[in-house]
């Protein structure tokens, strides 16, 4: 095999020659029980380097950082620092060392400032006043402006990213990990940060980036590191690479191409949204705002927008898991839905998929008849006179295994040991099966392996042609402009008004996600109602 | 190297069998040493808690009458504890069940009352059983005051209240100024399954209630919610469950439950209305909850077990003079294992080695 061959030779253009790499593993191995997450992986990092680490979730990317940054004990193998074995006792260390983290999941606390929260997050001794004029300072010089006396709770995605990305360079580290940072920054938001990224390759320092999104490798990395179930796959020039090549590299084989089907016709409105407000239920939480929208039948409505921007509510509020006063404010097949429990919506015959697969759209320690029971109590027939028609629960079950090629190691296990991926097609076919007239569905690939978000993209569009309204959510400006017919975008618990999808590009789009308005009459007009 | 516990892909069915008597099996482990510290011989105590109280049809009759509360509070406190409801306070709720069934017999007593008096006594402690353990319940769910503190202080009230009644307005005139009511009437007494034995209608009821919990657990909707609200509770919102009916739910008929088995206690083996008519069935039906892993049929056998340490607790005290405190020291360290146990149903125990020897294995 080609990709073997070029393992050899870990430095495919040969400059480093001579020196040793900044950080280097060899053999990392990491086992957990009988499931080798890594499995002896070299991988060599320079000086002046962005590397990029690829790979779908469960390729193992997520466990190699965690052994270099000494959040986990490797099972077997090495790292070299600057050429000598290091074994890490934990990221104190590693920061000691000189390599910094910043992860996808922000550690911050919302009612600390952000200078509290630099300071929480250092390990120096430096007096808070010395530590804050350092922060500005360090702010200043790589163009990530940040007020330190702003607590974290007023700042956007974006920002609080800054905080974490300054903190890290505030320990003036030789190597910084970035997990998937552009996932939450809107695409102008994204080319700061390249700038910024950049211009710490000058200075001499290398960053690991993990991501999955190919184009934005291509751009910015100087190598890429494959990884595809818990192996090496290959180390490449991206440069020299296209998008498809380095998928197939990372999903090992073709993916499948997601069609709509032609002369998709639109029917009468199915979910009507009117003017929905509504006040937020947790501190912090973000506000609707007067949204109003309106899905036909045999349509895709596409969301946009960072995370956090009123999406959980707008989803908690369509679903009913939050119940609004005015029953106008949500119009399901024609019937006032406002004031009716998420049952009673299901009934009508609206569907919900929630973000989170485990915990919100299944109990994870229960088996899969049982979450075929959770959602499907109410209207699919699995409940006689309060009993429960078991064969009725596992026919839904093996249908929705037969229909969504769900992959599992027995016929009814516990949601938990499923693959996410499987989990999602599984929630998705639960939902689907009950031939819902409107479906809700809020990050429907979210951290799902390439295979499995083209069999669920493609259900979503094959259940729009057949008549149903959809209406996604999601972060991902790529699979909306593959699904959608009309994205809008939501920021600050406004929605914008839907773009048709071949209007929508993605500078439009990261104009909306940051606030801004396409047309200022527009915005005066919208302010005068 | 190292031992860690390491999670499981799925929970494992054979340890959630296996782990209550992993629990026993460390308990009576650590008695053997206890009694050897206390200078008893291990092999004799152990002989008079678990096999002496087998051999005789008196004992065994007494086993299932201590087991008959036992298996029926704990029946209700798992429902409670499948729907995350905290219900610490069943041996208050007990209490008031027999106060309030106990009411009905003294003021009919002696006035050749019909055979509506013993049902109409199970209803009314039934009921106020449920009503006592609705306030932790609607504490709860209106101020969100926890439930497990105010349940487990309304217990001291309920023995207090009961401790006035019958040393004021319900003692026994001719009962020498002992506190205690005077014996009920035969229609206000539970009745006995064999003439002259120990055994009554109680203990039927007791099979009936496990029963009805294993087909409402198992085969029912409500039970489906009440697994799932405990579960996964986000999931349970999400499937148009609501957590805050399940507390009122499980709370009442848990209390009714409770209320259930004083008052057949008190109607039945005891006769009369007394303080200390529970050696503490409401707290042991804790243990028993859990060494039952909230199953109504382990249920069952643990209530049995643990009955069978209370009467071999006494035949100990009586045949080699160990306190009958140690029962109780018994049934802790038992809820301590069980407890302790549980977790290797969802993580395994590994043995790990350091890096280094691993390391230079695989190079």
């Amino acid at each position: 095999m080609q990709a073997h061959q070029r393992m050899l030779d870990p430095t495919p253009n040969g400059l480093h020659s001579g020196e040793s790499p900044l950080l280097q593993t060899l053999g990392l191995t990491k086992r957990y029980g009988d499931f080798l997450a890594n499995d002896s992986i070299d991988i060599d990092i320079w000086p002046k380097e962005i590397h990029a680490l690829l790979g779908e979730n469960g390729a193992g990317k997520s466990t190699l950082v965690k052994s270099i940054y000494g959040l986990i004990q490797p099972s077997a193998g090495e790292i070299r620092w600057q050429g000598g074995r290091i074994m890490l006792s934990g990221p104190s260390e590693a920061r000691s060392r000189g390599i910094g983290m910043v992860f996808q999941h922000f550690s911050l606390f919302d009612n600390l400032t952000v200078a509290e929260n630099v300071a929480l997050g250092l390990d120096g001794k430096e007096s808070f006043k010395d530590m804050s004029a350092r922060l500005e300072q360090v702010s200043k010089t790589y163009g990530l402006p940040l007020d330190p006396k702003r607590e974290v709770w007023q700042l956007s995605v974006g920002e609080r990213q800054r905080i974490e990305i300054v903190r890290a360079l505030m320990q003036d580290p030789k190597f910084l990990i970035l997990d998937e940072p552009t996932a939450v920054l809107t695409p102008q938001e994204a080319d700061q940060l390249f700038i910024v990224l950049e211009r710490l390759k000058a200075e001499g320092r290398a960053i690991l980036y993990i991501s999955h999104k190919l184009e934005e490798v291509k751009r910015l990395c100087d190598t890429a590191t494959i990884l595809r179930g818990g192996k090496k796959v290959d180390t490449c020039n991206p440069r020299l690479e296209t998008a498809a090549s380095l998928a197939r590299m990372m999903v090992g084989g073709e993916i499948k191409e997601v069609k709509a089907a032609a002369g998709r016709k639109t029917t009468v409105p199915r979910l009507v949204v009117n003017d929905l407000s509504l006040a937020p239920a947790e501190a912090h939480g973000v506000r609707l705002e007067h949204i109003s929208f309106e899905l036909k039948g045999g349509e895709i409505l596409g969301i946009a927008g960072v995370a956090g921007n009123g999406q959980d509510e707008l989803f908690a509020a369509l679903s009913g898991e939050r119940l609004s006063k005015d029953p106008g404010t949500v119009v399901i097949e024609g019937i006032a839905a406002g004031h009716l429990s998420i049952t009673q919506r299901r009934k009508l015959g609206a569907a919900f998929v929630p973000e989170e697969r485990l915990g919100h759209g299944t109990a994870p320690r229960m088996k899969l008849s049982e979450n075929a029971l959770l959602t499907g109590h109410a209207a699919s027939g699995m409940v006689n006179h309060g009993f429960i028609d078991t064969a009725a629960t596992l026919k839904t079950v093996d249908r929705a295994t037969e229909t969504f090629d769900v992959r599992k190691a027995k016929r009814d296990p516990e949601a938990a040991s499923l693959s996410g991926g499987n989990l999602q097609k599984f929630i998705v076919g639960r939902e689907i099966l009950r031939n819902p007239a409107v479906l809700v569905v809020s990050q429907p690939t979210w951290g799902v392996d390439a295979g499995a978000a083209a069999v669920i993209r493609q259900a979503l569009l094959d259940l729009a042609t057949a008549g149903a309204a959809v209406l996604v959510t999601s972060q991902d400006l790529d699979e909306l402009a593959e699904i959608a017919d009309r994205i809008a975008v939501m920021f600050h618990g406004h929605l914008s008004a839907p773009l048709a999808t071949v209007d929508a590009s993605r500078e439009k789009l990261g104009l909306l996600m940051g606030g801004s308005s396409l047309e200022p009459k527009e915005a005066a007009h919208a302010v005068g109602a | 190297m190292q031992l860690v516990l390491e999670k499981r892909a799925e929970r494992s069915n054979t340890i959630a069998l296996v782990s209550p008597l992993i629990a026993i099996g460390l308990t009576i482990v650590t008695m053997t040493i206890l009694f050897a510290i206390l200078g008893k011989n291990p092999l004799l105590a152990l002989h008079a808690y678990f096999i002496a109280p087998l051999t005789d049809s008196y004992s065994l009759q007494e086993i299932a009458v201590k087991a008959t509360p036992l298996v029926m509070i704990a029946i209700g406190l798992s429902l409670c504890y499948l729907a995350n409801a905290w219900n610490i306070g069943a041996e208050g709720q007990f209490l008031i069940g027999a106060v309030a069934g106990s009411w009905i017999a003294v003021k009919t007593q002696g006035t050749d009352a019909g055979a509506w008096v013993l049902p109409a006594m199970f209803v009314l402690a039934a009921a106020a059983g449920a009503l006592y353990a609705l306030i932790p319940a609607i504490c709860k769910v209106k101020f969100g005051a926890s439930e497990i503190l105010t349940s487990l202080m309304l217990v001291y009230v309920a023995d207090l209240f009961l401790d006035y009644l019958v040393r004021g307005p319900w003692r026994d005139p001719q009962g020498f100024n002992f506190p205690t009511t005077a014996e009920f009437d035969p229609v206000a007494t539970v009745p006995l399954l064999i003439e002259g034995g120990r055994l009554h209608l109680g203990s039927i009821i007791a099979l009936l209630v496990v029963a009805a919990a294993a087909i409402l657990l198992g085969r029912t909707i409500k039970g489906f919610e009440i697994r799932v609200v405990g579960a996964a509770p986000r999931a349970a919102r999400f499937g148009g469950f609501n957590a805050n009916q399940l507390i009122i739910l499980t709370f009442a008929v848990s209390g009714a439950l409770a209320g259930l088995a004083g008052i057949i206690e008190v109607a039945g083996p005891v006769g009369h209305l007394q303080p200390g008519i529970s050696p503490g069935y409401g707290f042991t039906a804790i243990i028993v909850a859990f060494l039952g892993r909230l199953n109504p049929l382990g249920i069952l056998i643990a209530g049995l077990f643990l009955a069978l340490t209370f009467i071999g607790g006494e035949q100990a005290q009586i045949a080699m003079k160990i306190p009958l405190d140690v029962t109780k020291v018994f049934q802790g360290i038992l809820l301590f294992y069980v407890l302790a146990c549980d977790s290797l149903i969802l993580y395994r125990f590994k043995l790990v080695f350091p890096n280094r020897q691993v390391a230079s294995g695989t190079h």
